[in-house]
Protein backbone atom coordinates (compact mmCIF):
# COMPACT_ATOMS: atom_id res chain seq x y z
CA UNK A 1 0.00 0.00 0.00
CA UNK A 2 1.29 3.42 -0.61
CA UNK A 3 1.57 5.75 2.46
CA UNK A 4 1.95 8.74 0.12
CA UNK A 5 -1.79 10.13 0.55
CA UNK A 6 -1.68 9.75 4.56
CA UNK A 7 1.50 11.92 4.19
CA UNK A 8 0.08 14.68 2.39
CA UNK A 9 -3.17 14.92 4.69
CA UNK A 10 -0.88 14.70 7.85
CA UNK A 11 1.37 17.29 6.53
CA UNK A 12 -1.13 19.50 5.31
CA UNK A 13 -2.72 19.17 9.04
CA UNK A 14 0.61 19.91 10.67
CA UNK A 15 0.86 23.05 8.08
CA UNK A 16 -2.88 24.20 8.97
CA UNK A 17 -1.51 23.77 13.13
CA UNK A 18 1.62 26.44 12.84
CA UNK A 19 -0.39 28.75 10.35
CA UNK A 20 -3.09 28.62 12.59
CA UNK A 21 -2.26 31.97 14.98
CA UNK A 22 -0.10 32.74 12.19
CA UNK A 23 -2.89 33.59 9.66
CA UNK A 24 -5.28 35.13 12.43
CA UNK A 25 -3.37 37.99 12.42
CA UNK A 26 -1.83 37.22 16.25
CA UNK A 27 -5.14 39.17 18.29
CA UNK A 28 -6.90 36.21 19.36
CA UNK A 29 -5.63 34.68 22.70
CA UNK A 30 -5.57 31.11 23.11
CA UNK A 31 -8.19 30.11 25.41
CA UNK A 32 -6.41 28.99 28.81
CA UNK A 33 -8.18 25.50 29.21
CA UNK A 34 -6.37 24.99 25.83
CA UNK A 35 -3.08 26.24 26.28
CA UNK A 36 -2.84 23.57 29.68
CA UNK A 37 -4.62 20.86 27.52
CA UNK A 38 -1.87 21.64 24.77
CA UNK A 39 0.68 21.56 27.19
CA UNK A 40 -0.19 18.23 28.45
CA UNK A 41 0.26 16.56 25.23
CA UNK A 42 3.67 15.38 24.88
CA UNK A 43 3.70 13.64 28.85
CA UNK A 44 0.43 11.78 28.09
CA UNK A 45 1.38 10.63 24.46
CA UNK A 46 4.97 10.08 25.06
CA UNK A 47 4.90 7.73 28.12
CA UNK A 48 1.50 5.65 26.30
CA UNK A 49 4.42 4.69 23.79
CA UNK A 50 6.65 3.90 26.25
CA UNK A 51 4.44 1.67 29.45
CA UNK A 52 3.56 -0.18 26.43
CA UNK A 53 6.84 -0.86 24.46
CA UNK A 54 8.43 -2.06 27.93
CA UNK A 55 6.01 -4.26 29.76
CA UNK A 56 3.67 -6.07 27.03
CA UNK A 57 5.24 -9.30 25.19
CA UNK A 58 2.82 -11.11 23.04
CA UNK A 59 -0.15 -8.92 24.20
CA UNK A 60 0.56 -9.45 27.90
CA UNK A 61 2.36 -7.26 30.64
CA UNK A 62 5.43 -9.45 31.69
CA UNK A 63 7.32 -8.00 34.84
CA UNK A 64 9.93 -11.50 34.64
CA UNK A 65 13.53 -10.75 34.64
CA UNK A 66 13.27 -12.07 30.75
CA UNK A 67 11.65 -9.31 29.69
CA UNK A 68 15.07 -7.72 28.93
CA UNK A 69 13.31 -4.74 27.32
CA UNK A 70 11.98 -3.47 30.08
CA UNK A 71 15.37 -4.19 32.15
CA UNK A 72 16.84 -1.76 29.33
CA UNK A 73 13.99 0.64 29.85
CA UNK A 74 14.46 0.85 33.49
CA UNK A 75 17.89 1.59 33.31
CA UNK A 76 17.63 4.49 30.50
CA UNK A 77 15.08 5.72 32.91
CA UNK A 78 17.84 6.49 35.49
CA UNK A 79 20.11 7.74 33.00
CA UNK A 80 17.53 9.85 31.36
CA UNK A 81 16.73 11.44 35.11
CA UNK A 82 19.96 11.46 36.04
CA UNK A 83 21.51 12.81 33.31
CA UNK A 84 18.56 14.76 30.86
CA UNK A 85 20.23 13.87 28.15
CA UNK A 86 18.98 12.23 24.99
CA UNK A 87 21.87 10.76 23.46
CA UNK A 88 23.08 9.28 26.85
CA UNK A 89 19.75 8.12 27.30
CA UNK A 90 19.62 6.62 23.88
CA UNK A 91 23.13 4.77 24.48
CA UNK A 92 22.55 3.37 27.68
CA UNK A 93 19.56 1.82 26.52
CA UNK A 94 20.48 0.20 23.45
CA UNK A 95 23.76 -0.66 25.33
CA UNK A 96 22.03 -2.61 28.35
CA UNK A 97 19.30 -4.28 25.78
CA UNK A 98 22.60 -5.86 23.70
CA UNK A 99 24.31 -7.06 26.29
CA UNK A 100 20.84 -8.47 28.04
CA UNK A 101 19.76 -10.21 24.35
CA UNK A 102 23.02 -11.81 24.64
CA UNK A 103 23.19 -13.19 28.04
CA UNK A 104 19.68 -14.55 27.68
CA UNK A 105 20.52 -16.16 24.06
CA UNK A 106 23.39 -18.03 25.62
CA UNK B 1 15.06 57.62 6.58
CA UNK B 2 18.29 56.58 8.30
CA UNK B 3 20.00 53.78 6.73
CA UNK B 4 19.92 50.58 8.27
CA UNK B 5 22.42 49.35 10.79
CA UNK B 6 24.91 46.68 8.98
CA UNK B 7 23.59 44.09 11.29
CA UNK B 8 20.13 44.47 10.55
CA UNK B 9 20.34 43.68 6.68
CA UNK B 10 18.70 40.82 5.55
CA UNK B 11 22.17 39.01 4.62
CA UNK B 12 23.03 39.73 7.90
CA UNK B 13 19.70 39.01 9.93
CA UNK B 14 19.58 35.58 7.59
CA UNK B 15 23.05 34.53 8.38
CA UNK B 16 22.52 34.95 12.17
CA UNK B 17 19.20 32.89 12.52
CA UNK B 18 21.98 30.16 10.28
CA UNK B 19 24.40 30.61 12.80
CA UNK B 20 22.11 30.32 16.13
CA UNK B 21 20.47 27.11 14.75
CA UNK B 22 24.11 25.15 13.93
CA UNK B 23 24.42 23.86 17.63
CA UNK B 24 21.29 22.58 17.86
CA UNK B 25 21.25 20.76 14.52
CA UNK B 26 24.09 18.88 15.93
CA UNK B 27 21.87 17.48 18.23
CA UNK B 28 18.79 16.95 15.77
CA UNK B 29 20.83 15.19 13.42
CA UNK B 30 21.23 12.01 15.23
CA UNK B 31 17.74 11.83 14.88
CA UNK B 32 16.84 12.04 11.39
CA UNK B 33 19.52 9.46 11.61
CA UNK B 34 17.17 6.61 13.48
CA UNK B 35 14.27 7.63 11.93
CA UNK B 36 15.20 7.35 8.71
CA UNK B 37 16.40 4.12 9.31
CA UNK B 38 13.39 3.31 12.19
CA UNK B 39 10.85 4.48 9.10
CA UNK B 40 12.35 1.71 6.02
CA UNK B 41 12.71 -0.89 9.22
CA UNK B 42 9.14 -0.25 9.59
CA UNK B 43 8.85 -0.78 5.59
CA UNK B 44 8.37 2.61 4.28
CA UNK B 45 9.76 2.97 0.83
CA UNK B 46 12.37 5.55 1.02
CA UNK B 47 10.99 7.93 -1.25
CA UNK B 48 7.92 7.73 0.96
CA UNK B 49 10.39 8.20 4.54
CA UNK B 50 12.53 10.74 3.29
CA UNK B 51 8.50 12.46 1.67
CA UNK B 52 7.51 12.32 5.62
CA UNK B 53 10.40 14.30 6.47
CA UNK B 54 9.85 16.96 4.10
CA UNK B 55 6.29 17.03 3.86
CA UNK B 56 5.39 16.27 7.65
CA UNK B 57 8.70 17.91 8.89
CA UNK B 58 8.14 17.34 13.18
CA UNK B 59 10.45 14.78 14.42
CA UNK B 60 8.77 13.38 17.25
CA UNK B 61 5.39 12.42 14.37
CA UNK B 62 7.30 11.09 12.43
CA UNK B 63 8.60 8.43 14.54
CA UNK B 64 5.57 7.86 15.85
CA UNK B 65 4.08 7.91 12.33
CA UNK B 66 6.65 4.87 11.76
CA UNK B 67 5.65 2.91 14.61
CA UNK B 68 1.89 3.03 13.50
CA UNK B 69 3.07 1.69 10.18
CA UNK B 70 4.92 -0.85 11.37
CA UNK B 71 1.88 -2.32 13.26
CA UNK B 72 -0.10 -1.90 10.48
CA UNK B 73 -2.42 0.73 11.42
CA UNK B 74 -4.85 2.37 9.18
CA UNK B 75 -4.27 5.27 7.27
CA UNK B 76 -6.82 7.35 8.93
CA UNK B 77 -5.36 6.30 12.48
CA UNK B 78 -1.76 7.14 11.46
CA UNK B 79 -3.15 11.15 10.21
CA UNK B 80 -5.32 11.84 12.89
CA UNK B 81 -2.01 10.27 15.58
CA UNK B 82 0.06 13.12 13.73
CA UNK B 83 -2.34 15.52 14.51
CA UNK B 84 -2.69 15.00 17.83
CA UNK B 85 0.80 14.74 18.66
CA UNK B 86 1.62 18.17 16.43
CA UNK B 87 -1.87 19.89 18.26
CA UNK B 88 1.65 21.81 20.65
CA UNK B 89 2.41 23.91 17.70
CA UNK B 90 -0.57 25.43 17.99
CA UNK B 91 0.64 27.47 20.79
CA UNK B 92 3.96 27.88 19.08
CA UNK B 93 1.78 29.61 16.39
CA UNK B 94 0.13 31.90 18.99
CA UNK B 95 3.51 32.67 20.53
CA UNK B 96 5.08 34.47 17.45
CA UNK B 97 2.16 35.58 16.01
CA UNK B 98 2.23 38.99 16.88
CA UNK B 99 5.71 39.54 15.31
CA UNK B 100 4.77 37.96 12.02
CA UNK B 101 1.64 40.69 11.65
CA UNK B 102 3.12 42.69 9.25
CA UNK B 103 4.54 40.08 7.07
CA UNK B 104 2.45 39.00 3.47
CA UNK B 105 0.98 35.97 3.04
CA UNK B 106 3.48 34.43 1.46
CA UNK B 107 6.26 34.75 4.36
CA UNK B 108 3.60 33.75 6.94
CA UNK B 109 3.09 30.24 5.02
CA UNK B 110 7.00 29.75 4.59
CA UNK B 111 7.32 30.65 8.40
CA UNK B 112 4.54 28.62 9.68
CA UNK B 113 6.13 25.43 7.57
CA UNK B 114 9.30 26.00 9.38
CA UNK B 115 7.81 26.42 12.60
CA UNK B 116 9.24 23.21 14.08
CA UNK B 117 10.06 22.92 17.93
CA UNK B 118 13.66 23.55 17.09
CA UNK B 119 13.14 26.65 15.32
CA UNK B 120 10.47 28.05 17.27
CA UNK B 121 13.34 27.69 20.22
CA UNK B 122 16.05 30.29 18.36
CA UNK B 123 13.15 32.70 16.67
CA UNK B 124 11.22 32.92 19.69
CA UNK B 125 14.88 33.47 22.21
CA UNK B 126 15.44 36.35 19.35
CA UNK B 127 11.78 37.91 19.64
CA UNK B 128 11.77 38.14 23.62
CA UNK B 129 15.75 39.03 23.81
CA UNK B 130 14.16 42.17 21.66
CA UNK B 131 11.72 42.83 23.95
CA UNK B 132 7.64 42.98 23.48
CA UNK B 133 7.19 45.50 20.79
CA UNK B 134 6.21 44.78 17.69
CA UNK B 135 6.40 47.35 14.95
CA UNK B 136 8.08 50.06 16.64
CA UNK B 137 11.01 51.49 15.35
CA UNK B 138 14.12 50.45 17.22
CA UNK B 139 12.93 46.69 16.10
CA UNK B 140 15.15 44.96 13.13
CA UNK B 141 12.93 45.43 10.51
CA UNK B 142 14.01 42.21 8.93
CA UNK B 143 14.24 40.10 11.56
CA UNK B 144 11.65 37.04 9.84
CA UNK B 145 15.31 36.65 7.66
CA UNK B 146 16.75 35.42 11.15
CA UNK B 147 13.36 33.17 11.42
CA UNK B 148 13.93 31.78 7.92
CA UNK B 149 17.39 31.44 8.82
CA UNK B 150 16.94 28.97 11.84
CA UNK B 151 14.44 27.50 10.19
CA UNK B 152 15.87 26.66 6.76
CA UNK B 153 19.60 25.48 8.25
CA UNK B 154 17.07 22.71 10.32
CA UNK B 155 15.33 21.97 7.48
CA UNK B 156 18.17 21.50 5.66
CA UNK B 157 20.10 19.17 8.16
CA UNK B 158 16.52 17.35 8.98
CA UNK B 159 16.59 16.23 4.91
CA UNK B 160 20.22 15.54 4.90
CA UNK B 161 19.99 13.20 8.36
CA UNK B 162 16.99 11.63 6.95
CA UNK B 163 19.06 10.47 3.54
CA UNK B 164 21.54 9.15 5.69
CA UNK B 165 19.70 7.29 8.13
CA UNK B 166 17.59 5.51 4.96
CA UNK B 167 20.72 4.63 3.56
CA UNK B 168 22.25 3.57 6.27
CA UNK B 169 18.97 1.24 7.64
CA UNK B 170 18.88 -0.55 4.68
CA UNK B 171 22.22 -1.92 6.04
CA UNK B 172 21.49 -2.45 9.36
CA UNK B 173 20.22 -6.03 10.23
CA UNK B 174 17.04 -6.51 12.43
CA UNK B 175 18.93 -8.43 14.94
CA UNK B 176 20.28 -4.88 16.24
CA UNK B 177 16.84 -4.18 17.76
CA UNK B 178 17.56 -0.58 16.25
CA UNK B 179 13.07 -0.14 16.75
CA UNK B 180 14.23 -0.02 20.35
CA UNK B 181 16.08 3.15 20.25
CA UNK B 182 12.07 4.88 19.79
CA UNK B 183 10.42 4.33 23.33
CA UNK B 184 14.35 5.14 24.57
CA UNK B 185 14.16 8.74 22.78
CA UNK B 186 11.01 8.79 24.37
CA UNK B 187 11.75 8.40 27.80
CA UNK B 188 14.41 11.17 27.44
CA UNK B 189 12.27 13.31 26.04
CA UNK B 190 9.25 12.53 28.51
CA UNK B 191 11.00 13.94 32.07
CA UNK B 192 11.49 17.92 30.82
CA UNK B 193 7.97 17.81 30.65
CA UNK B 194 7.07 16.81 33.73
CA UNK B 195 7.60 20.08 35.74
CA UNK B 196 4.17 19.58 37.53
CA UNK B 197 1.78 17.92 38.87
CA UNK B 198 -0.90 17.63 35.84
CA UNK B 199 2.39 16.50 33.77
CA UNK B 200 2.57 13.68 36.11
CA UNK B 201 -0.70 12.66 35.87
CA UNK B 202 -1.14 13.13 32.07
CA UNK B 203 1.90 10.41 31.77
CA UNK B 204 0.76 8.38 34.27
CA UNK B 205 -3.02 8.25 32.70
CA UNK B 206 -1.79 8.28 29.25
CA UNK B 207 0.93 5.12 29.51
CA UNK B 208 -1.86 3.34 32.17
CA UNK B 209 -4.72 3.42 29.77
CA UNK B 210 -1.95 2.67 26.59
CA UNK B 211 -1.30 -0.75 28.53
CA UNK B 212 -4.99 -1.42 29.69
CA UNK B 213 -6.15 -0.43 26.02
CA UNK B 214 -3.39 -2.45 23.83
CA UNK B 215 -5.81 -4.97 22.61
CA UNK B 216 -8.25 -2.23 20.88
CA UNK B 217 -7.86 -2.57 16.98
CA UNK B 218 -6.46 -0.02 14.53
CA UNK B 219 -4.03 1.18 17.21
CA UNK B 220 -6.77 3.47 19.01
CA UNK B 221 -5.25 2.78 21.96
CA UNK B 222 -2.80 5.35 21.33
CA UNK B 223 -5.20 7.89 21.05
CA UNK B 224 -7.20 7.03 23.70
CA UNK B 225 -3.88 7.25 25.99
CA UNK B 226 -3.56 10.90 25.24
CA UNK B 227 -7.24 11.89 25.09
CA UNK B 228 -7.60 10.28 28.56
CA UNK B 229 -3.51 11.43 29.63
CA UNK B 230 -4.99 15.13 29.04
CA UNK B 231 -8.47 14.59 30.65
CA UNK B 232 -6.63 13.29 34.05
CA UNK B 233 -3.61 15.73 33.83
CA UNK B 234 -6.34 18.32 33.40
CA UNK B 235 -8.31 17.35 36.58
CA UNK B 236 -4.23 16.97 38.69
CA UNK B 237 -3.91 20.45 37.65
CA UNK B 238 -6.89 21.96 39.05
CA UNK B 239 -6.85 20.08 41.98
CA UNK B 240 -3.77 21.26 42.86
CA UNK B 241 -4.63 24.99 41.72
CA UNK B 242 -7.48 24.92 44.36
CA UNK B 243 -6.01 23.41 46.91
Amino acid sequence: MSWLPTLAVAGLLTFLIRLSFIALLGRVETPPLLARALRLVPPAVLSAIILPELLLRRGAVDLSLGNVRLLAGLLATGVAIWTRNVLATIGAGMAALWLLQYLVAR
Amino acid sequence: MQPLPAHWTRRAEFLAGCRAELPIILGVAPFGMIYGALAVGAGLSAFAAQAMSSVVFAGSAQFIAAQLIREGSPGLVVAVTVLVVNLRHLLYSASVAPYLRHLRAGWKGLLAYLLTDEAYAVAIGRYLRDGDRTDADPVSPNRHWYFLGAGLVLWGSWQVSTGVGIFLGALVPASWSLDFTLPLTFIALVFPSLRDRGAFAAALGGGGIAVLAFGLPYKLGLMLAAVGGIAVGLVADRAEREA
